[in-house]
């Protein structure tokens, strides 16, 4: 250490000391922000276990609602319609959503490559309750009547951006190398997409397709134009039809503390679907990605 | 992109024979199929604001510009003025904001500078969930818990010590403009975060790396160096967090309160745009009424097209900037 410069810190006025406080304050201010920020969450999850677990029984997923102050009575009738609207949203969405991110990384740099990517963009953040009206608009009004099936078409349109980025991404991360390689051992351009590249990134898009289960999953404001409600099993897309958030809704703000209950209770099934599916389709392609070395 | 045909080759005679060779190449078909789905999206855009136009003729032509200005809402005398719901929409998204901003500005930092490499993912991971949870399901739990718990303590004490200020004068109410606002500052939280960090992470190394050798302390790498580079990107994550609280709907609707008078305090109940169409579209009983309710939808979109417009670009102009810079 002998040959170090003799010129103290301490001769210059450099406040040394004041300096290093604010440091610690500040950075002991994000990380409190960092934790706080994850108080919400954990309030509403263990929030929504707490009170909905104490009606939760196996009537309440096979029954349909019974009037108020009736005991029992459950929530089968949204269960199955949720899964039919949201299956509807996928028929639509999943192979428009792959194939246009397909074409968008295909064409990334030319005009309309760029134009479509920036429609995406500009798709995902209009507000669910503006797909909502589009669906009624589009669906609901040539036809009549409230039905699963505009339902369906307005999540199609909320979940479409979700799948189509996340696909486009997981194409960009698989290596060039082995688009060249197959063009170069004379497979079309159809091939190499379907046969090579999307395989390599299913797992990718897979992931994209569960986030936007997720997502659309858990939307209520569009349902309450499209899909409706319904208080008994329905299988007929062209009817109206109950999904899980909806009903939270109507319970939520209706007088009764009987539906207030049965609105945790229902918030707990749904919470439990939707940041599950969320967080599997988060791991999964962490430790896929691992796994690939890709990144 | 058309693959050169071989010079040596001649294309085969019969028509039937070239649609054959053409068909089992199979590559035009595929194109023209990929990239009709990808004008699809784009269709879906332009249909969503052409329906939203179409279908709000009758109150566009009976009302004109003065919709947007005269606030009477009265389904019964057919008078539609939207100007309540404007400013609810707009005064709760702002102050969501600035109660978002600063907040999520901080976790990103923590998220990509400070966390231990142990806990940066968890955390990460654990704030996305946050934006994963449904919409219904923040308006339960801020129905329920958050303003019994937190909004009209919160509300009482802001009301008995500063009631000579307009905003929090009259009497406190649990569902109002304040509720609203700080679950929209939970909700776009997340959103705000994530982008900033990605910004922040998109940076190259090199300044910062400089600001140290200078002997900058951590935090003043971060003040001088950090987010002033990062200004446009952070921007246009602010604007991707205020286009959702723009549209946030089902959350505010349980906890705003739905009241349309023009009140400054936050104390009072409010309406927003989302909300008046979540309320009374589907109680909606005349063409009037329904096409007055599309409108407001008409004058949200055209809200949040702008919005989202120049936040991705903001965005997109950072990364092209530091796209060759951070290898």
């Amino acid at each position: 250490m002998s040959d170090r410069p003799t010129i103290s810190i301490r001769t210059v006025p450099s406040h040394l000391g004041r300096r290093r406080l604010v440091n610690t304050i500040m950075l002991g201010i994000t990380g409190a922000l960092a934790v706080a920020a994850v108080i919400p969450l954990v309030w509403i999850v263990a929030h929504v276990a707490a009170e909905g677990a104490r009606f939760i029984s196996p009537t309440f997923f096979t029954d349909v609602p019974k009037p108020v102050g009736v005991s029992g009575g459950g929530i089968g009738n949204a269960i199955v319609g949720s899964a039919i609207v949201v299956g509807i949203a996928c028929v639509i969405a999943v192979p428009v959503g792959i194939a246009a991110a397909i074409y968008s990384y295909d064409n990334a740099t030319r005009p309309l490559g760029i134009v479509i990517r920036f429609s995406t963009d500009v798709l995902s953040g209009i507000p669910s309750i503006i797909m909502g009206i589009f669906a009624y608009a589009v669906v609901v009004v040539p036809q009549g009547h409230f039905s699963a099936l505009s339902g369906g078409f307005a999540l199609a349109v909320i979940m479409l951006p979700i799948v189509l980025r996340t696909a486009e991404e997981m194409l960009n991360l698989v290596p060039r190398s082995l688009r060249e390689g197959a063009l170069a051992l004379g497979a079309p351009r159809w091939r190499t997409s379907l046969r090579v590249l999307l395989p390599a990134a299913m797992s990718g898009v897979v992931t994209g397709i569960m986030l936007g289960i997720s997502r659309v999953a858990g939307e209520a404001a569009p349902m309450i134009f499209t899909a409706f409600g319904n208080p008994f099993y329905a299988a007929d897309i062209t009817q109206p039809m109950a999904t899980l958030p909806h009903t939270i809704f109507v319970y939520a703000i209706s007088p009764y503390k009987d539906l207030h209950d049965k609105a945790w209770t229902t918030a707990l099934v749904l919470i439990v679907l939707v940041l599950g599916l969320n967080l599997a389709a988060r791991l999964f392609t962490r430790w896929r990605l691992k796994k690939m070395g890709w990144k | 992109m058309q693959s050169p045909r071989p010079s040596g080759l001649k294309p085969l005679g019969s028509t039937t024979g070239r649609f054959r060779r053409w068909w089992n190449h199979g590559d035009l078909p595929f194109r023209a199929a990929i990239a009709l789905a990808g004008i699809l999206v784009l269709v879906i855009v332009l249909a969503i604001g052409r329906e939203l136009w179409a279908h709000s003729i009758l109150p566009r032509g009976k009302f004109g510009l003065a919709f947007l200005t005269t606030s009477t809402w009265d389904p019964v005398r057919q008078e539609f003025g939207a100007l309540p719901f404007i400013i609810g929409t707009i005064e709760t998204s702002v102050l969501a904001l600035l109660m978002a901003i600063p907040a999520g500005i901080g976790v990103a930092i923590f998220l990509a500078e400070l966390a231990p490499d142990w806990l940066r993912s968890p955390l990460g991971t654990l704030i996305e969930l946050l934006a994963a949870v449904p919409s219904v399901v923040f308006g339960l739990w801020g129905l329920f818990v958050f303003i019994p718990d937190i909004v009209k303590p919160l509300g009482d004490t802001l009301h008995s010590a500063f009631s000579f200020v307009p905003l929090f004068d009259g009497p406190v109410y649990g569902p109002s403009r304040l509720a609203a606002s700080m679950i929209l500052a939970i909700m776009i939280l997340p959103t705000i975060t994530a982008v900033t960090r990605d910004v922040f992470l998109a940076l190259p190394r090199t300044q910062s790396e400089a600001a140290f050798a200078l002997g900058a302390t951590r935090w003043e790498m971060i003040a001088r160096v950090l987010v002033p580079q990062s200004l446009s990107g952070i921007l246009g994550a602010v604007i991707l967090g205020l286009g959702r609280a723009l549209g946030e709907t089902i959350a505010v609707t349980m906890v705003i309160g739905n009241n349309p008078d023009l009140s400054a305090s936050l104390l009072h109940p409010g309406y927003t745009m989302a909300s008046l169409i979540a309320n009374e579209f589907s109680e909606a009983t005349n063409e009037m009424y329904v096409q007055a309710l599309i409108e407001i939808g008409l004058v949200l979109f055209v809200i949040t097209l702008l919005l989202n417009m120049i936040a991705r670009l903001l965005v997109w102009r950072v990364a092209r900037r530091f796209a060759g810079g951070t290898a």
